[in-house]
């Protein structure tokens, strides 16, 4: 891939976020935030990439901490998020039914 | 593993394509609380099978032309290690605690990513190998970045836990500006310096440590009032970083997913800025030690303040047909929102009416409060945004607020007030208003609130988890 290709890729990528976020209500920023967190732990593609290649025990400590970083970066971004997301679905239809006035 | 690679990179490249796309609908559906949690494992699903594939590129075309049964090992362990914690944590951190869970996540992701680089950096250097322009400036850029996000994240947890050597409120570094000033110089001097073709892994190292001690200096100074802004605007410098660490391990995903998120982050902070009236510029020049925080004070309270008793207030409540409720940051610090909902309960099995008047940045973050109050399994119907609130106050009898102040503050409607022009909720077009605070204490702002000197309002002095139960108990006890 040469760089006019990456660099292409990169401005392109900025605008579709740009356009996809504007529009989410304030109500779901934290989830938003949360879950666009967890998006930037694909940086565990880049960790094992790296892991691989490595040919000398600094490499592979370093290599090891950035894979178990992203990964943390991964899981518990993701399932935080869901954490959040899972209380917004409980609709009023919960058990407390509206009472009449009384 | 005989596959031709000319079939096999082509095919994890289109996987990794599949995964970008995941993330960006998995982002669209988040506009909607409705879809926002298919949003979220669609995303979460586009991860797996982009990980996924990457395991099986690796194996079958490794990047060294063998396997390497160390660097295997190293994956596994660090997976089931960073996996495990972050499985856990996320699994058990009390909603209340989630922000700060959150900015410890964006801490490792943008760790990572400056690792990654500094990784690349060292094996150039110790084969003495000039990277060409593009490597060399996405290197430098990654670490740069990556480090800083690192540090500030970190800092930024702490200071929304309350850790004693990272106090919630501001703290000045000594000489700041000083001190910022001479970071950034060893960073630009030093980032010019290796761009220019010189390979120098001390310059490398001076560089990763000034950046990591600017992302100290930066986030130590600001107050946690502000952290919200200060994580969002972090966790968008974790995306450019991990877009950075596309470009030196020339991989796409990594560029579109980081990119992605890095323009996420930056509409998120300034939408959050936005609603505090704040400018990111400010909050971060009162993070370097340049200006201070809203110290505009405008002239002592114009009236008297009417305290009214837990009685008089439990009375006020119950006879009422409506009711409003505004909570506010001083309700989340109390962790008193199963308090609210509570009293709301009671309420309502009176046959009071009852919803709750939601700010966009009620809570410590934008949506914070709509999480709190879903936890504590207040119906989401019964949370009303902002503008589809503020013309119900002219009809509703008593507006009860608890731990909110700057965004009730009348003042913001004149010019010539530092919250002039922050949308405010128009509590005092209620009848009567009920303040439940802890003392007269300003806001974030720093400045009086109009509110506390109506005289439709009465002032309910108490914490707000022991005052809602308080409350609770008195309305039962009519």
């Amino acid at each position: 891939m040469n760089i006019d290709l990456a660099f292409t890729i990169f401005v392109l990528a900025i605008l579709v976020g740009f356009a996809v976020i504007s529009k989410v209500p304030a109500t779901l920023h934290t989830p938003l935030m949360s879950g666009a967190n967890s998006i930037h732990g694909i940086v565990l593609v880049g960790a094992m990439i790296v892991a691989v290649t490595a040919t000398n025990p600094i490499e592979y400590v370093v290599s090891f901490i950035a894979v178990a970083f992203a990964t943390l970066n991964v899981v518990g971004g993701y399932v935080v998020t869901d954490r959040m997301l899972q209380m917004f679905r409980r609709k009023p239809a919960a058990p407390k039914a509206e009472k009449a006035e009384g | 593993m005989n596959l031709d690679a000319s079939i096999i990179d082509p095919i994890v490249r289109l996987i990794w394509l599949g995964g970008a796309v995941c993330f960006v609908l998995g982002l669209i559906q988040m506009n909607s609380p409705a879809t926002a949690r298919n949003g979220n494992l669609l995303s979460a699903g586009g991860m797996a099978v982009a990980i996924g594939a990457t395991v099986l590129w690796l194996l079958a075309l490794p990047p060294t032309g063998s396997f390497n049964p160390i660097g295997w090992a190293v994956i596994v362990a660090g997976v089931l290690i960073g996996g495990g914690y972050g499985f856990h944590s996320a699994r058990t951190v009390k909603m209340t605690a989630m922000p700060q869970l959150v900015s410890l996540f964006n801490a490792v992701g943008g760790g990572a990513a400056a690792l990654i680089a500094i990784n690349e950096y060292v094996s150039h250097a110790s084969a003495n190998q000039i990277p060409g322009l593009q490597d060399n400036v996405a290197t430098v850029l990654d670490i740069v970045i990556g480090s800083i996000t690192f540090t500030g994240s970190l800092i930024a947890s702490g200071k929304l836990m309350g850790l004693k050597i990272t106090p919630s409120k501001p703290v000045r570094v000594p000489g700041g500006q000083l001190v910022t000033t001479v970071l950034t110089v060893i960073v630009v001097a030093g980032a010019l310096y290796l761009w220019l073709g010189n390979v120098s892994l001390p310059v490398a190292m001076a560089i990763l440590a000034a950046a990591l001690i600017f992302g100290v200096t930066m986030t130590l100074p600001i107050g946690g009032a502000d952290m919200p802004v200060v994580i969002s605007l972090l966790n968008s410098f974790t995306g450019t970083a991990v877009a950075m660490a596309g470009f030196v391990l020339n991989n796409p995903l990594l560029i579109i997913a980081g990119a992605l998120v890095g323009a996420s982050g930056a509409i998120l902070t300034k939408l959050m800025a936005d609603a505090m009236n704040r400018s990111v510029l400010n909050i971060m020049i009162g993070g370097f030690g340049g200006g201070d925080s809203a110290t505009t004070t405008v002239a002592g309270p114009g009236g008297s303040v009417r305290e009214v008793s837990m009685d008089d207030a439990a009375i006020q409540l119950a006879y009422a047909s409506s009711v409003i409720v505004v909570p506010g940051y001083g309700l989340a610090v109390a962790q008193a929102q199963h308090g609210v909902r509570e009293l709301a309960e009671v309420l309502e099995s009176r046959g009071v009416d009852v919803k709750y008047a939601i700010h966009p940045v009620a809570g410590r973050m934008p949506g914070h409060m709509n999480v709190l109050l879903a936890e504590a399994n207040v119906p989401y119907t019964q949370l009303r945004e902002m503008d589809d609130i503020n013309p119900e106050f002219d009809r509703c009898d008593v507006a009860l607020v608890v731990g909110a102040n700057d965004v009730t503050n009348p003042a913001a409607r004149r010019p010539g007030s530092p919250v002039s022009g922050m949308p405010i909720l128009d509590v005092d077009h209620a009848k009567n208003i009920i303040v439940m605070k802890r003392s007269m204490g300003r806001g974030y702002a720093g400045i009086d609130n109009e509110l506390y000197t109506n005289p439709k309002t009465g002032m309910l002095f108490a914490d707000a988890k022991a005052g809602l139960a308080d409350l609770v108990s008195a309305v039962k006890a009519l």
